[in-house]
């Protein structure tokens, strides 16, 4: 019985470069590789101010590709975090606005929100099988529609509720540090991004998310209860999704209930960028924060170029493309 | 004598299939039972309604004496029933404590995980299989042997009182093997009852009590392992009766060869298979599942790349790498999942019978040609006798045996010299049957060579001029066909396993 050998504990780095990190590794040396060049074209784009710009950019972006890459990871698609997010937004309008009540409850009411359409699509996919392509494509029309009609198809303004715009605009840390003006929406990108990064890789939650991802069946097998966890895994991602509701509507100070459609793609692009995996099983917060900066350190820097908006967008689709090809070329190369 | 298990008057219905017929199966406390039969005799499905995975349309099932109705995996699990599945059923993104553990992490409040505690019950597991792996492995980096090792862990954690082995050996080398009977053994010492579903007879010698022989999804017998010979077993296995007449074997030995295959070699799958077959001959290949009969074709086809090897065609030598060269060289395969390879089964018989040639009915503007597409698909229905209401019908309203008869048709029409046919009339009824294989003699008259890869023994019987066996990647023999050949002989070969060879080779 002696020739059980288990290694010493590695180090926590050299775990994090061994787990098949360097589609992640790949993305941040990106990052840092757009960063240099696009301060050495412009002196102004490395400006602190423009930092917080491309962070505050970021914000919204970010929570929505945090929320899709918990699906992305059960092997599963949402389309529909962009209206959900108008949807969180509306309804939080309605709460504070037309009903009056005070600012937790609008927050509370955008979170619950989130899960509800969340547990929906979960309950679509996980009890009623259908494709999530197919679910979530339903549930963003049905949300973008809902959105109209709650709404009147008028904005809805948050005018009347003191301290709504600080959710997004004001600055806990600048408030203590006034020489580092980071504004809440990015602390709450970042505090979103940790806690997601706990649950995914810490708690039954996450194990599920990468098991379904890696073979449903066999998990089913196991005796798990998958259409369960299904739904808790998609109405988390749907309370995230509300979160990012909160940040766009205290930004524009207003529920624009015709914005969103789009805003899934730009998640969906962030996350394949940051090299989670669309067949499932594999991928991480980390990498879509990271995906999340690269667009839109893209955007920022060819505008300081003053690089048309139409070529932005080509830039950033000849990005994905470049960044799934790497990683493909990465996966041949290792099997 | 109480039974662990008993399982009495089983019966069990597919679509189109009686998959189990009144079976009975019984366990005692501290054996190994081991259920025979060939692919198809439906021992995997009584062992998927034990333990949970499917249900059973009648019979009754005690453990323990008592009658139990296990509706999931989860309440067999409960009863104490553990299964190693055939495939692998791993979470290849997982690491290996977390694949054994899944379902049951050690958990901490909040539903956070305790991540060492799953590591060191996991360790201790393998420690008790000696298994030298970090249970932090993903399981992804592992061999199919070490992946294997990590699912019998992983049905050990629930500590089963009943354990289900389906082919366990399948992917493992003999020092594998032998570790594996000792952790049996010692499961035996426990009490556990041990189900051991295997092809491999002298592990069926070694390690078993007693044998159940199921049939064509019926109870043959239940012998002593000690007492009964092995021929009897197998005669048990297959003893259908054979009423399908013996080929007439045309004398091809003058005839040129059309494909010759020289040590084609593919990792384990397939090792240093050497074959011939002349123009109009039909060559049969037989094996059990798994065997690499189906892999040999996909290498000669260009589907898979080859390690080592050569195929001449006609004498030549052609280098396949691809499908492509393979069909310009003559070479067409009907894939034994037709379905899924063979048909676009929402298109029409024509398109269908048109797609592998449509060069052919292309105008040079690069306009298909409907007419010459629906005379060519006309002839072809006329020809095979496709029953089919017109060329425009969808294929997948056709039966089975005429879906067949479009693939068919399409490889004709590319004037293929060498067919080869996987598992041609899998899913087809008898009397489509006897139609396949009177196409497929028409064929090799007329010149062709033909390759039929079958599992069904008789099949192979009835068609073969010659027939090869293979057994675990290796090419075990070619038997002459016809009446001197018996399903004992052919079945012989296909478990003649490799004699310890590459332990041997080992300690030398």
């Amino acid at each position: 019985m002696t020739t059980t050998s288990i290694d010493a504990p590695k180090s926590a780095l050299s775990r994090i470069i061994a787990a098949g990190t360097h589609q992640r590794v790949l993305a941040f040396a990106s990052l840092i590789v757009l960063l240099i060049g696009f301060s050495i074209a412009s002196p102004n784009f490395m400006q602190a101010s423009n930092m917080i710009a491309i962070l505050q950019a970021t914000s919204v972006n970010g929570v929505l590709a945090i929320a899709v890459t918990l699906v992305i990871i059960t092997g599963g698609i949402d389309l529909s975090v962009g209206t959900m997010m108008t949807f969180c937004a509306v309804i939080t309008g309605v709460v504070l606005t037309y009903a009056g009540m005070p600012l937790m409850l609008g927050v509370v009411a955008a979170v619950l929100t989130g899960a509800v359409c969340g547990a929906c699509s979960g309950t679509f996919v996980a009890k009623m099988a259908i494709p999530p392509f197919i679910a979530t494509l339903g549930m963003m029309l049905i949300l973008k529609g809902l959105s109209l009609v709650i709404s009147g198809t008028r904005p809805i303004y948050f005018n009347d509720t003191p301290g709504f715009s600080d959710i997004s605009r004001g600055s806990l840390i600048g408030e203590v540090i006034p020489s580092l003006a980071i504004p809440n929406g990015v602390l709450i990108l970042f505090i979103v991004a940790i806690v997601a990064s706990y649950i995914l890789n810490r708690t039954v939650l996450g194990r599920y998310c990468f098991a379904l991802g890696s073979n449903e069946e066999s998990v089913r097998l196991s005796g798990v209860n998958t259409d369960r966890w299904k739904i808790v895994i998609y109405a988390l991602a749907g309370s995230i999704v509300g979160i990012a509701g909160l940040l766009i509507a205290s930004r524009l100070n207003s529920a624009q209930p015709a914005l969103g459609l789009g805003y899934e793609l730009e998640a969906i692009a962030a996350v394949v960028i940051g090299g989670t995996s669309l067949s499932g099983g594999r991928g991480s917060i980390i990498g879509s924060l990271i995906g999340a900066l690269i667009m839109a350190v893209l955007t920022n820097g060819l505008r300081v170029l003053s690089v048309a908006q139409e070529w932005q967008t080509v830039v950033t689709g000849a990005i994905i493309i470049l960044a799934v090809y790497a990683d493909m070329m990465r996966r041949n190369k290792s099997s | 004598m109480t039974y662990l298990v008993e399982m009495k008057g089983i019966e069990k219905r597919f679509p189109g299939v009686h998959a189990l017929k009144d079976v009975r199966f019984d366990l005692r406390p501290g054996e190994v039972h081991a259920l025979m039969g060939e692919n198809g005799a439906g021992k995997s499905t009584l062992m998927k309604i034990m333990s949970g995975i499917y249900s059973r349309d009648g019979g009754e099932m005690l453990v323990d004496g008592k009658p139990v109705t296990p509706d999931s995996p989860r309440a067999a699990q409960d009863l104490g029933i553990g299964i190693i599945h055939q495939e692998l059923s791993l979470m290849n993104d997982l690491t290996a404590a977390q694949n054994v553990l899944i379902g049951r992490e050690p958990r901490r409040s909040f539903g956070r995980l305790d991540e060492p505690a799953l590591n060191r019950k996991t360790a201790e597991i393998f420690a008790s299989l000696n298994l030298a792996m970090d249970p932090r492995t993903t399981v992804s980096t592992q061999t199919i042997a070490r992946q294997q090792l990590i699912e019998i862990a992983k049905a050990l954690s629930y500590h089963p009182r009943v354990l289900i082995m389906d082919e366990p050996t399948a992917a493992l080398n003999d020092a594998e093997i032998n570790e594996l009977f000792k952790v049996i053994e010692k499961l035996k010492a426990d009490g556990v009852g041990i189900v051991y579903i295997s092809h491999r007879m002298d592990e069926i010698k070694r390690i078993a009590d007693r044998v159940t022989i199921l049939r064509d999804g019926a109870y043959i017998n239940t012998v002593d392992a000690a007492d009964t010979p092995l021929s009897t077993i197998i005669q048990l296995m297959v003893g259908r009766e054979v009423t399908q007449n013996t080929p007439n074997i045309p004398d091809t030995s003058q005839s040129p060869v059309a494909l010759e295959v020289r040590n084609l070699s593919r990792g384990k799958e397939v090792r240093d298979v050497n074959f011939d077959v002349r123009k109009g001959e039909i060559l049969g290949f037989s094996g059990l599942m798994g065997a690499g009969r189906t892999e040999v074709a996909r290498i000669i086809f260009g589907a898979d790349p080859r390690d080592a090897g050569e195929i001449l065609v006609a004498g030549q030598p052609v280098d396949i790498r691809t499908p492509h060269t393979a069909v310009a060289a003559g070479i067409g395969y009907l894939s034994e999942d037709r379905k899924h390879f063979g048909l676009a089964v929402d298109m029409t018989v024509r398109a269908n019978i048109a797609m592998a040639n449509l060069g052919q009915f292309t105008s040079r503007t690069g306009v298909l040609d409907e007419t010459a597409m629906k005379s060519a698909a006309t002839d072809y229905i006329k020809q095979l006798g496709i029953r089919t209401p017109s060329d425009m019908q969808e294929v997948r309203l056709l039966s089975g045996g005429n879906q067949q008869k479009v693939v068919i048709a399409k490889w004709l029409l590319r004037d293929c010299d060498v067919l080869i046919f996987d598992e041609p009339t899998r899913g087809i009824d008898v009397g489509a049957k006897s139609e396949i294989y009177a196409l497929l003699e028409d064929l090799a008259a007329q010149g062709r060579a033909i390759i039929v890869i079958s599992s069904e023994l008789p099949e192979v019987m009835r068609l073969s001029h010659r027939i090869a066996v293979m057994c675990e990647g290796r090419l075990t023999g070619i038997l002459p066909g016809g009446a001197y050949t018996t399903q004992e002989d052919i079945m012989e070969l296909a478990t003649q396993r490799e004699p310890l060879l590459s332990g041997a080779e080992e300690t030398a």
